[in-house]
């Protein structure tokens, strides 16, 4: 299929990547700290899941990060002052975050505005909105936070596989499965090919738009939740930047930016690579932590070079296809 | 062929279709009669409404008035899926499928085999091998549609309408893109459909394909009908006058050959010019005053010529002399300073740019071979553009109206006007005529006749060949990319061009002897 290159160079990279870090620091080579990458990305990996399937589909979804900040303040509030179960604070926030992407979906759709800047305004939203529920940054001491950040599932050499590293790969293996698997998945490539052409195929491009950002939104939204498990904590500055990331992520994932081509493996694949590289410069000790995002930075541009290379390739082999009878 | 009487049941049935933009009126009170199992043409210059009315009867656009039935129960589609729904479907030239998904998603998408909502993909590959069968198609029903031809994405498309079990099918200019092998492919296709007592509504701009397959011509002019008559009793030269309203003086069919003078010093010429992989070296000089056309099939190193010449590629060998002077050809931008003019084959891609006006489309070239420090009063691009939309007859004659706004045709004579107001000595027209109605093309000829007349160097690509034969002074025919022959005066005449596509080996040597 025409979606394996991409994430197979993907796959090499983290691969080479590894094999690099474990060469020097041996000790990377461990489940311990092989578990630790899945639990520390594992907020990144469900909402760059969400991103995915907005870039494919020819969008963008800037909000994401000021969702999880959002998310995380308001669990705080709910559990700490308002008193609410975890359970329904979890439920409330979800469907909040689900209708705040199926609106913006919505107004994308309905009024034929770019997602950059309908995402980009839902971002300054959430972003103020967390800031008016509160500027501290609050505790949650619930029970059920310390019950999931003591659960893990232990492998041989020390490693825990941890209850929100769960949450992620359940969440990303039911991506991979909604993505490439479903009617709905083949929509989201459809719409990425050509909005009027899947339009003109009876595909409903309205609902499919109001879905993928609602999806986006609701992952968000449990990645707030994660990030809140992973500080156990509520902060509206937290995950400033974090759209980025993700964005990133996707990309170095070998989705194009573009939309209609693309893969949740390979954007689970560009978080790990983001998180290896956060590894080892915590390793290394000396390094700044910015050098992640200069390191970040340099794959970004080379996949993108890649995968502009890779088009006009294709391009001129179909047109040398189609100068065949 | 499938012959369709009045007797035979009819399937769609259009009545008092009215449409207007604006104070636009673009159909007035038309009646549509499609029969089952027939071939029915559908013709009109650009503007007659053949667009809207299609757009109308699949739902892309409302009606002001009108009524649909369809098989005798009256339908009113307001999009293309009710219009799907209901029966109608329509193939477009530009194929309307997505390139990034397999042949097989784009056969079933939105319909997938699912179980558990998981589509079953091998079970999707086997029927969309099957379903492609039936049109004799054999391909790789995994692979991007993208990777195949036209000719096979049309097909895919039409399987597609036909197994959401259309009972109407509408091809919008599905030949534009095809070469003759295709184009008969895709002709058996349709006669097999029309067998299946399915309706099919043909659009096309080429004379010959209406005359060999359709049963039935609607004539539309200026948002009218005008008439429906059988293929069969249908004169050309009647058919042509229902679309133009007028006699048209055999407009194409004529050849007239330039003033008989002594060849003038060629203001070109190129010397074992070409590029690897791209284009054969070739000799080519272009005179003032003279037309030199250039032909072959699809693929036949046409355009690549023209591109090289206007140094939009880079050739990697071989010489060039302006003027008698040694010359380098880099980019476009040295071609302009020579005073060169490309209106390429694309025009909607590479040529005029569709949100802004006729005026500001039509100043483009001359300002940017001026450059930006001395910018064109605007009274100047007023005046400019005028004399261009007067002088080429561009319709309708606003200089502000945004070029996406007009038809193919006009759109193709700002292009030309952008080139003509750049005072240009040689002009290089790629295919001016493709997607343009028969009168349009009238015009674009005698233009091309005229600038020759004027003394400008023209050369010109066009695939139809009857049309070149009648402008041409000389005519390079090409062939695998490469120039095989080259005709000269009563030498030019459509049997000796097939000769020179058709011929092997021999015709080549003696073309690169010349």
């Amino acid at each position: 299929m025409s979606r394996l290159p991409p994430v197979v160079i993907t796959a090499m990279v983290l691969l080479a990547g590894f094999v690099i870090c474990a060469i020097q620091f041996p000790a990377i080579a461990s489940t311990r700290v092989v578990a630790n990458l899945l639990t520390d990305n594992a907020f990144l990996a469900v909402v760059a899941t969400g991103m995915t399937f907005v870039i494919i589909s020819g969008g963008i979804d800037l909000s994401v990060g000021s969702v999880i900040g959002f998310t995380t303040v308001f669990v705080a509030l709910a559990i700490e002052a308002w008193g609410m179960p975890p359970w329904l604070a979890f439920l409330a926030v979800l469907s909040i975050c689900a209708l705040f992407g199926a609106a913006m979906g919505g107004i994308i759709h309905h009024f034929d505005l770019p997602p950059f800047i309908v995402t980009l305004a839902g971002m300054f939203l959430a972003r103020g909105v967390s800031f008016l529920l509160s500027t501290e940054s609050l505790p949650i001491s619930a029970p059920v936070y310390s019950a999931v950040s003591d659960f893990a599932l232990r492998l041989p050499g020390g490693g825990r596989v941890t209850a929100i590293a769960l949450i992620m790969l359940a969440v990303v293996i039911a991506g991979a499965g909604l993505l490439h698997l479903t009617r709905f998945g083949a929509n989201v490539y459809a719409l990425g090919g050509s909005r009027t052409t899947t339009a003109l195929m009876g595909i409903p491009v309205g609902t499919m738009t109001v879905r993928i950002y609602t999806l986006s939104g609701l992952l968000s939204g449990l990645a707030g939740i994660v990030f809140s498990f992973y500080t156990a904590s509520g902060y509206s500055l937290s995950a400033v930047g974090v759209e980025l990331d993700t964005i990133a992520a996707v990309v170095i994932g070998g989705t194009l930016l573009t939309g209609g081509q693309g893969s949740v493996i390979g954007t689970f694949l560009g978080v790990l690579i983001q998180g290896l590289i956060q590894t080892y410069i915590t390793f290394d000790g000396t390094l700044s932590s910015w050098w992640t995002k200069i390191v970040t930075g340099v794959l970004l541009f080379a996949f993108i070079a890649l995968q502009q290379t890779m088009i006009t390739v294709a391009r001129r082999s179909a047109a040398r296809a189609g100068a065949r009878p | 062929m499938p012959l369709s009487s009045d007797t035979t049941p009819v399937l769609l049935e259009v009545r008092g279709l009215s449409k207007s933009f604006g104070p636009l009126q673009a159909l007035q009170n038309v009646d549509f009669t499609l029969r089952a199992g027939e071939i029915h043409a559908l013709l009109g210059e650009n503007g007659a409404g053949k667009s809207t009315l299609i757009k109308l009867v699949t739902g892309v656009l409302p009606c002001d008035a009108g009524t649909f039935r369809l098989g005798g129960v009256e339908i009113a589609p307001r999009s293309a899926s009710d219009a799907l729904q209901a029966g109608i479907a329509t193939v477009y030239q530009e194929v309307n499928l997505l390139p990034n998904l397999s042949v097989a998603q784009n056969l079933f998408l939105g319909r997938q085999p699912t179980r558990f909502g998981v589509v079953r993909q091998g079970e999707m590959r086997r029927r969309a091998t099957a379903l492609l069968a039936d049109f004799g198609l054999d391909v790789d029903v995994g692979a991007p549609l993208g990777s195949f031809s036209v000719a096979v994405q049309q097909i895919t498309a039409i399987a597609r309408a036909i197994d959401l079990s259309a009972r109407v099918l509408i091809l919008d200019e599905p030949t534009a893109s095809l070469d003759r092998h295709e184009v008969e492919i895709l002709f058996r296709i349709m006669r097999q459909l029309a067998r299946r007592d399915i309706g099919i509504v043909f659009i096309s701009h080429f004379l010959d394909q209406i005359y060999e397959i359709s049963d039935r011509i609607t004539v539309l002019r200026n948002g009218r009908l005008i008439g429906e008559r059988p293929t069969a009793d249908l004169p050309r030269l009647e058919l042509i006058r229902m679309m133009l309203g007028r006699e048209l003086a055999e407009a194409t069919g004529v050849r007239i050959a330039a003033s008989a003078q002594a060849p003038r010093a060629p203001c070109a010429s190129f010397e074992g010019y070409g590029k690897a992989g791209y284009i054969t070296p070739f000799d080519l000089d272009l005179r003032p005053g003279e037309v030199v056309g250039l032909t072959g099939l699809l693929g036949s190193g046409r355009t690549e010529t023209v591109r090289l010449i206007f140094g939009a590629e880079r050739a990697d060998r071989g010489h060039i002399e302006i003027d008698g002077a040694p010359a380098r050809l880099g980019s476009p931008r040295d071609a302009i300073r020579h005073g060169f003019g490309y209106c390429p084959e694309d025009r909607k891609t590479d040529g005029i740019i569709p949100d802004l006006t006729v005026r500001e489309n039509i100043v483009l070239a001359l300002q940017a071979k001026r450059g930006l420090r001395r910018p064109l009063a605007r009274r100047e691009q007023d005046e400019i553009a005028m004399r261009f939309i007067k002088l080429l007859d561009v319709r309708p004659p606003d200089s502000e109206r945004p070029v996406g706004l007009l038809s193919g045709g006009n759109q193709q004579k700002v292009l030309l006007a952008r080139w003509l107001a750049t005072a240009p000595r040689l002009l290089l027209l790629d295919e001016p005529t493709r997607g343009i109605d028969v009168g349009a093309h009238a015009e674009i000829v005698r233009l091309v006749r005229e600038l020759r007349d004027e003394g400008l160097s023209l050369l010109v690509v066009s695939s139809e060949l009857d049309e070149i034969v009648t402008y041409s002074d000389r005519l390079i025919v090409l062939r695998d990319r490469a120039h095989v022959d080259e005709l000269r005066g009563e030498e030019i005449a459509v049997p000796r061009i097939l000769a020179a596509i058709a011929a092997d080996g021999e015709v080549r040597t003696r073309g690169a002897a010349r």
